[in-house]
């Protein structure tokens, strides 16, 4: 059996799966409930200082994909919006209870060193484990001067990290949002302010419907929207690249992730940790199907560590950065073609429209006696997945790698680079 | 028909007939019609398209369904075909759409096509919309002979393209098989009727019944006052046995017995035996079957001559069958009929086998059935009486049916037939086909 255990800047917690701060780590009924399923720890709905806000009703948005229910998750809640000193004496009772568990306490205070110092030592007093800083929160908060509106600008994570470097000695997640251009800026910002890790991705802009009876974007709120924050499912191949980015980026070497973003299942969990995250974090999945998730989340990756003989999380983590690279590095004589299995098709011709219509005409539609077959027609074929990406049946069409003897060249090797042509004129 | 001691009316409580003659697929709501949708490839050149008589676009009407553009799926299915409601119900898809999904190769189990066809087209009769506009009148008359879907759907055809259809109609309701014939579980609550005024609801369709040719006009007279003719009567006759005794009470049609359901305002009313036996092995002796065992009868006995491959019944219509407690015997015909009081009461049959030449023969054994019921159900035929009745040029048939070409012209050179009086799969959905090609066929003819 695999071994779980994860360490993240000195967190430790049984596995690497994390509630992350929203409505299921709000209060300790909810905590305890998700540490008697099996979570590894959570991070504490954000604390704020008091008076605490106030959210209006009508919170959730969701974009529902052909029969998938909540495959995009939107919300425009604020933070905890319960006072401040009962959280703080429930973070403290949980955390005595349960010590072998993560207990992270995520904060957003204005951007001020004073409210900073002020917190900082009422949370390190319940015995948290580490807090992490809200610079993500796309909506509301960003309006008060807070959240992303922060996380937008590196300097101010910059400055923020340092006061709680100053006034804690708890390890200080700060935690990015993907509202920006680049995510290297924000992530470098922490880094140089002596953050101990960086959790990534909050939320993203979003409107994820439109009511077209009531003419305003969901959810409806009196019959007006705001933007909300867009995560679950979706979202998952944008955090992982921004994951990613930060992994393999020269100056932030190092710097611990914890990777949030559509994590659904343990493949999910794999891939995030493939690419360097130390814990993951989960809040959509939670919320769609509740805590029970759990099972299946650490299961599933301990059997599929078992069948890799990876015996703990360092086996692989981060196993798959090297492997990502600039475009220019790619092997531009790598060269692949489509493979139809006929005994598996089932002549739907998906393959054939999609390429005939907007790719490449390499995949004739034939009769042959009555019965239609499909084939590559492979000296058009470009090798670029289209088919294979559209036919219903799997791995009925396959990617077959055509051995043509060349070396590998990369783009800045290529002749065909036109800053080469320049150089050999 | 008498009722004796062993053939009785009543033989259920009142809810079992309402519960028997309901619907026997109860309609998709629209949460399973948009998982169903999904299910979809949207296949590229669709096999299902090409197994479709009428060659719906099935892969464009569903995607419109699981996008909740459920009229624009409807318009799609009565474009090309103006039954799309009935053919929802009643077609063997099995064997058409269904039967040639690719779902069928990947899971064995095919798109619900029919019943998604059915959702989007309830919803737009719902709705009560006319989605259909004529063009401009040509001012041309063309006369169709049978208000059955063949009939029907040319003249909806006929009127779309801008020309006035009359429509003559031997019974006292239009709809042909639809109102008469198909068993009634699977049309309940009225449909064949609500669907003709749908059709008719175009305008430009005259329908007159209780007009039959042969008997109150001719087709000399309708090719002399009309631009075109458009036969379309379906078939009169039923085969009989050829046994003795025939005419004793209790040997009855099938098809006459359905008509005479189909039509009565109270179930409880139609007699029906104890035991039944049902003689053929196409759909009309399925239905027969299936509609007296649901009337009460307490054994029903299909007894087909041939082997069940054999059977014009679809596989799916024969296991429906023995579902409802249809006991099937294959590989025997009947023999002698014996009766008592002029009331059949034993059925001998002999046992049937292939010989070297594959043709059929008895094989000298045989076994009986005491029964209180015979249902012939062993097809019909054609009838061209009326037809030369006056005609003074003589149509041309073709194996007992009007001759008819491509176009479903016939040899007179404005006549046109279609559906159930001429060759080709008696199915509702070859007689709206039927009907749609000949009118185009008449529509150029008219433009000429
Ligand atoms: C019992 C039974 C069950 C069936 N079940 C199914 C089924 O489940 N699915 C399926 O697809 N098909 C089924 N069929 C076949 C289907 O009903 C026919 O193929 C279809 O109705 C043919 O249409 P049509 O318009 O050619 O003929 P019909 O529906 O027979 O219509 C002909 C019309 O012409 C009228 N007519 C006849 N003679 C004259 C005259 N001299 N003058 C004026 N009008 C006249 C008739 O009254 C009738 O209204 C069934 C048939 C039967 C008998
Ligand atoms: C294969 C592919 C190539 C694309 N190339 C370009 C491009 O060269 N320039 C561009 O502006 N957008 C490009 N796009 C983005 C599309 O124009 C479009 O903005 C994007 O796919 C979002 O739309 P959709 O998800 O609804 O399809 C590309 C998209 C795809 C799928
Ligand atoms: S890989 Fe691309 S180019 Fe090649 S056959 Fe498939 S769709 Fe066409
Ligand atoms: S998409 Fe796949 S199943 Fe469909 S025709 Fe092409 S190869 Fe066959
Ligand atoms: S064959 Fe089946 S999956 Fe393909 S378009 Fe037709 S119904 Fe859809």
């Amino acid at each position: 059996m695999a071994d779980l255990r994860c360490n993240i800047a000195g967190v430790q917690s049984p596995n690497p799966y994390w509630l992350a701060s929203a409505p299921p780590t709000d209060k300790e009924y909810n905590v305890v409930r998700a540490f008697k399923a099996g979570w590894g720890g959570v991070v504490w709905k954000t604390l704020g200082e008091d008076p605490p806000i106030v959210n209006v009703s009508s919170r959730y948005g969701a974009v529902n994909y052909n029969g998938t229910r909540m495959a995009g998750f939107n919300n425009i809640e604020l933070i905890t919006d319960r006072p401040l000193d009962v959280n703080l004496r429930e973070i403290k009772q949980v955390k005595r209870d349960w010590p072998d568990r993560a207990m992270v306490v995520s904060l957003m205070v204005p951007c001020e060193e004073e409210s900073w110092k002020r917190i900082l030592p009422l949370v390190e007093d319940t015995g948290a484990d580490a807090v992490e800083l809200n610079f993500g929160c796309p909506h509301g908060m960003s309006e008060r001067g807070m959240g992303s509106a922060v996380g937008q600008v590196p300097e101010y994570i910059e400055m923020v990290t340092r006061w709680c470097k100053k006034y804690t000695r708890m390890p200080v997640f700060v935690k990015l949002t993907p509202n920006i251009t680049n995510i290297l800026h924000p992530a470098r910002a922490a880094n140089t302010g002596g953050a101990d890790a960086v959790s990534l991705i909050n939320t993203i802009n979003s409107i994820v419907t439109v009511d077209l009876d009531a003419m305003a974007p969901t959810p409806i709120v009196g019959g007006k929207g705001a933007h909300g924050g867009y995560c679950g499912p979706a979202v998952k191949p944008i955090a992982l690249n921004m994951v990613a980015e930060i992994a393999r980026d020269p100056e932030c070497q190092g710097l611990p992730i914890s990777g949030i973003g559509g994590v659904s299942t343990w493949r999910d969990a794999a891939e995030f940790i493939s690419l360097g995250s130390g814990s993951v974090q989960v809040c959509t999945a939670a919320m769609h199907y509740g805590f029970k998730i759990i099972d299946d989340l650490t299961d599933g990756l301990s059997n599929w560590m078992d069948s890799k003989g990876h015996q703990s999380l360092e086996d692989f983590r981060g196993a798959a950065v090297p492997n990502v690279v600039n475009w220019n590095q790619l092997d531009m004589n790598y060269e692949c073609i489509a493979e139809i299995n006929q005994d598996l098709c089932i002549k739907c011709g998906l393959c054939h429209v999609a390429c005939e219509d907007t790719s490449h005409q390499a995949i004739f539609a034939k009769r042959v006696d009555g019965e239609r077959r499909y084939e590559v027609n492979d000296p058009e074929c470009v090798g670029c997945n289209l088919c294979m990406l559209a036919c219903p049946v799997e791995d009925c069409i396959t990617m077959r790698e055509v051995d043509n003897g060349k070396p590998y060249m990369n783009w800045l090797q290529d002749p065909r680079n036109p800053a080469n042509i320049k150089a050999a004129e | 028909m008498t009722a004796s001691a062993d053939i009785q009316a009543g033989r259920l409580r009142p809810d079992d007939y309402v519960e028997n003659f309901n619907d026997v697929h109860p309609p998709l709501d629209r949460k399973r019609a948009l998982i169903e949708s999904a299910r979809c490839y949207y296949c590229y050149d669709a096999p299902c398209v090409e197994a479709c008589p009428t060659g719906i676009d099935i892969p464009s009407f569903i995607r419109k369904i699981s996008t909740d553009n459920v009229k624009g799926s409807a318009v799609d299915i009565l474009t090309e075909n103006i039954m799309g409601g009935a053919c929802a119900r009643v077609c063997p898809t099995e064997i058409l759409c269904e039967g040639s999904c690719v779902r069928n190769t990947q899971e064995e189990k095919p798109v619900n096509i029919g019943e998604l066809q059915r959702y989007a087209t309830d919803h737009l009769f719902d709705s009560g919309q006319q989605v259909f506009e004529r063009a401009a009148s040509s001012g041309k008359k063309v006369a169709v002979v049978g208000a059955g879907p063949a009939g029907l759907s040319a003249a909806h055809r006929l009127s779309l393209l801008g020309h006035d259809a009359v429509v003559f109609e031997a019974r006292d309701k239009a709809a042909g098989l639809n109102e008469y014939g198909i068993a009634a579980y699977k049309v309940p609550n009225d449909f064949a009727q609500r669907e003709v005024e749908f059709i008719l609801s175009l305008g430009g369709i005259e329908l007159r019944c209780g007009q039959a040719i042969g008997k109150d006009f001719s087709l000399t007279e309708l090719r002399r006052d009309y631009d075109a003719v458009f036969l379309s009567m379906g078939m009169a006759g039923v085969n009989a046995l050829g046994l003795e005794n025939e005419d004793l009470e209790g040997v009855v049609d099938a098809v006459d017995y359905i008509a005479q359901l189909r039509q009565s305002g109270d179930l409880a009313q139609l007699p029906v035996g104890r035991k039944v036996v049902v003689i053929g092995g196409g759909n009309t002796a399925i239905d027969i079957a299936v509609q007296t065992k649901r009337l009460g009868a307490e054994d029903v006995t299909l007894v087909y001559r041939r082997g069940k491959d054999n059977m014009n019944a679809t596989w799916h219509e024969q296991e429906f069958a023995q579902l409802n407690g249809v006991k099937i015997k294959h590989w025997a015909q009947p023999t002698k009929l014996m009766g008592q009081d002029g009331q059949v009461k034993e059925i001998e049959f002999e046992y049937t086998q292939l010989d070297d030449n594959g043709r059929l023969m008895g094989t000298g054994d045989h076994f009986s059935l005491l029964v209180d019921q015979v249902f012939k159900a062993i097809g019909q035929s054609f009838v061209p009486a009326p037809l030369m009745n006056g005609a003074a040029d003589v149509l041309e048939l073709s194996s007992g049916r009007i001759a008819v070409d491509e176009d479903r012209k016939t040899s007179l050179s404005d006549v046109w037939a279609g559906g159930d009086c001429v060759t080709g799969d008696d199915l509702t959905v070859a007689a709206v086909q039927d009907g749609k090609v000949a009118a185009g066929a008449i529509d150029r003819h008219l433009r000429g």
